[in-house]
């Protein structure tokens, strides 16, 4: 898998016993820390709350830094390197800085017969960022080119945070749904 | 929890005759009924848990015998019987008592394929009866249902479908008197094509990253969390009701010889009505497209289709007639798949949607095994320059001599997945991709499948 974010929100990797800037260091809150117990409690292996962790971590801090990886390590009592490992090899943890609203366009073979690549174009130039490219400077909109949301029938589809909108053939529709947007209908990302 | 999303999906398409003995509506009874998720409209209106009442007064191998007799076959895409699967698992013995677990596989990424969501979003409660069924067929103390991650409002609707279920003393401890314990967890996964692959997916359960393992030993020995396992796709257990319901010889009856019973095609592309459709296995696939689906959209004539999701190989033109089933579709050198059409018309550029198709094998290549992980890489570069009108006559051979190199050399067949688009475009198009080399334009002039801004 191509992964376009290395971890690390600092410059560098760490070196070994270098400590991340005190900024940077993330503690999970009380609730967070009882929810990561529960699903652990709930599986044979607490190996099996890491990537349930991780997803709270990613609405706790925003996106899975370094440090929040570290965070979810402390919580569940695994290793560092495992979560390491973890969060770099799916595409659903952010890795970097998203917008408050982040639009994941499918691209794939489906939806590109029915215009998705036209779509993305329409998006990036709406939304005024590139994808993978991080949020843009207002905070509100950052793109992703995505593979199959699994919505081929009802394509192009596009997933804005955790909920997929079908059908955004025209232009008009698109524009509907970066309105209701930024009147803050949708959920907020971080689910 | 956040409200259950009830989205009026308008592509749920009864045909006339659905629901007829013709066209049984087995997988899709409640489709376009938004109000199916809740237990007391699945059971008044669906005949919901009288199959699973019914298992749960035969003995566990007598469950599995009818599943065996309906010969029901995997609908992940593989084809593999389920009830012989079933009968893998290893029983209790007096010595030992062992754990098994259910593995539903509900990570849905193959493009083209959009069938497990329809039964999450309109028959939750099937899914949750076959689970307990073949819970019970294989005295499982646990089944987990692994869900992808883009489907969270799915997940939110399972799990309070799940609740139902349990509030109803389905699941839970001693169910109806049986002194069985079984309860269903939901997982979500993380975006990774890969966890679809049963091995890798049940990594994934165990909170590792999605890679295939090592074959044997094979999950019914050693699965999830080292125990016995048996993973099912949701359509083949959203099957299972069914098929104690009319019983499995009378199952056996619909669909072609072989491969029995009712399928979900999806179809996509460049159709007048896509969306999906349940019909008896080895329905003729012109029929689908042509009749049901409703034909061209755009007027032109229709070039390929992919019979079932982006890893199977694509059918010309003379092979419109298949009758959709395993074998059939096997004999004319494709595979049944998971059941997704995808459609395309004479304004698509072959060597652009094979570039596209490929580069979604390089990206969700999980790297473990070299001839995938490389070999995808390089098909993508060498389509990718092709494309640009960089290519040479050369690059054509060296296509075709990837293939034999990366298909069944892998762990997990994701390397062969990428071969079958590959291969048959090669054979079966290989005029549009000359066409490339030479005039350094499309063949098909004004196909727009590749974006400006993003990968290419």
């Amino acid at each position: 898998m191509n992964h376009p974010h290395p971890p690390e929100t600092s410059n560098e990797p760490l070196a070994p016993g270098q400590r991340l800037p005190e900024s940077e260091r993330k503690t999970f809150s009380p609730e967070a820390i009882a929810e990561i117990q529960a699903i652990m409690a709930q599986y044979p292996d607490k190996l099996a709350a890491t990537l349930p962790a991780l997803y709270i971590a990613q609405r706790e801090f925003g996106f899975v830094s370094l440090a929040a990886m570290r965070a979810v390590a402390a919580a569940i009592g695994i290793p560092e390197g495992h979560v390491f490992g973890v969060a770099t090899f799916y595409t659903m943890y952010q890795k970097a800085p998203v917008g408050k609203f982040h639009f994941q366009v499918c691209t794939n073979i489906s939806c590109a017969l029915r215009g998705a690549a036209q779509l993305l174009e329409k998006v990036c130039e709406r939304t005024g960022v590139k994808p993978g490219q991080g949020p843009s400077p207002d905070g509100m909109w950052s793109v992703e080119e995505v593979e199959c949301l699994a919505g081929c029938g009802v394509a192009p589809c596009v997933q804005v945070n955790q909920d997929v909108y079908d059908e955004l053939v025209s232009e008009d529709k698109l524009v509907e749904v970066m309105e209701a947007c930024k009147r803050g209908e949708y959920r907020p990302w971080g689910y | 929890m956040a409200a259950i999303r009830t989205k009026p999906d308008h592509h749920t398409y009864t045909f006339p005759g659905f629901g007829s003995e013709k066209f049984p509506n087995l997988l899709l009874r409640g489709a376009g009924d938004l109000n199916n998720w809740h237990l007391p409209v699945y059971e008044q209106q669906h005949e919901g848990y009288v199959a699973m009442r019914k298992a749960l007064q035969m003995e566990p191998v007598a469950v599995t015998d009818e599943v065996k007799a309906s010969g029901l076959r995997g609908r992940g895409g593989a084809g593999f019987p389920a009830g012989l699967k079933w009968s893998f698992m290893p029983k209790d013995t007096p010595e030992r008592k062992l754990t098994r677990y259910l593995v539903c596989n509900g990570d849905e990424g193959e493009p083209g394929t959009f069938k497990d969501r329809v039964i999450l979003e309109y028959n939750p409660h099937q899914l949750i009866e076959g689970m307990i069924i073949g819970g019970w067929a294989m005295q499982c103390a646990m089944g987990y249902v692994y869900i992808r991650g883009e489907f969270l409002w799915l997940i939110e609707k399972l799990e309070a479908a799940i609740q139902q279920a349990r509030d109803a003393g389905y699941l839970g401890k001693n169910i109806l008197g049986t002194g069985w314990d079984y309860d269903i967890l939901v997982y979500r996964g993380a975006g990774a094509y890969i966890c679809g692959e049963e091995t890798a997916l049940l990594n994934s359960l165990e909170g590792r990253r999605g890679e295939p393992r090592v074959k044997p030993p094979f999950p019914a020995a050693k699965g999830a969390f080292g125990q016995p396992t048996t993973v099912n796709n949701v359509e083949t257990l959203a099957a299972v009701p069914p098929i104690l319901r009319m019983g499995g010889s009378e199952y056996a009856k619909i669909g072609s010889p072989k491969n029995s019973g009712t399928r979900i095609f999806g179809v996509s592309g460049h159709v007048k009505r896509p969306g999906i459709y349940e019909l008896p296995m080895g329905t003729p696939m012109n029929f689908l497209v042509e009749e049901l689906a409703g034909g061209s959209s755009t007027g032109r004539k229709i070039k390929a289709i992919i019979p079932g999701g982006a890893s199977c190989p694509m059918l010309d033109e003379k092979d419109f007639d298949v009758p959709m089933d395993f074998d059939n579709l096997k004999a004319r050198g494709s595979m049944g798949g998971s059941g997704g059409l995808i459609v395309m018309d004479e304004s698509v550029c072959i060597v652009q949607a094979t570039l596209r198709l490929i580069r979604f094998y390089a990206h969700e290549s999980c790297g473990q095994c070299t001839p995938c992980r490389e070999g995808c890489n390089w098909m993508q570069m060498i389509l990718h320059r092709i494309e640009h009108g960089q290519g040479r006559m050369e690059d054509l051979d060296l296509l075709a001599s990837l293939t034999p190199r990366i298909g069944m050399r892998t762990l997990c067949p994701l390397g062969d997945a990428a071969c079958g688009p590959m291969d048959s475009a090669l054979q079966k198009f290989r005029h549009e991709f000359e066409h490339h080399i030479i005039h350094k334009t499309c063949y098909a002039q004004g196909s727009k499948l590749l974006s400006s801004v993003g990968a290419h």
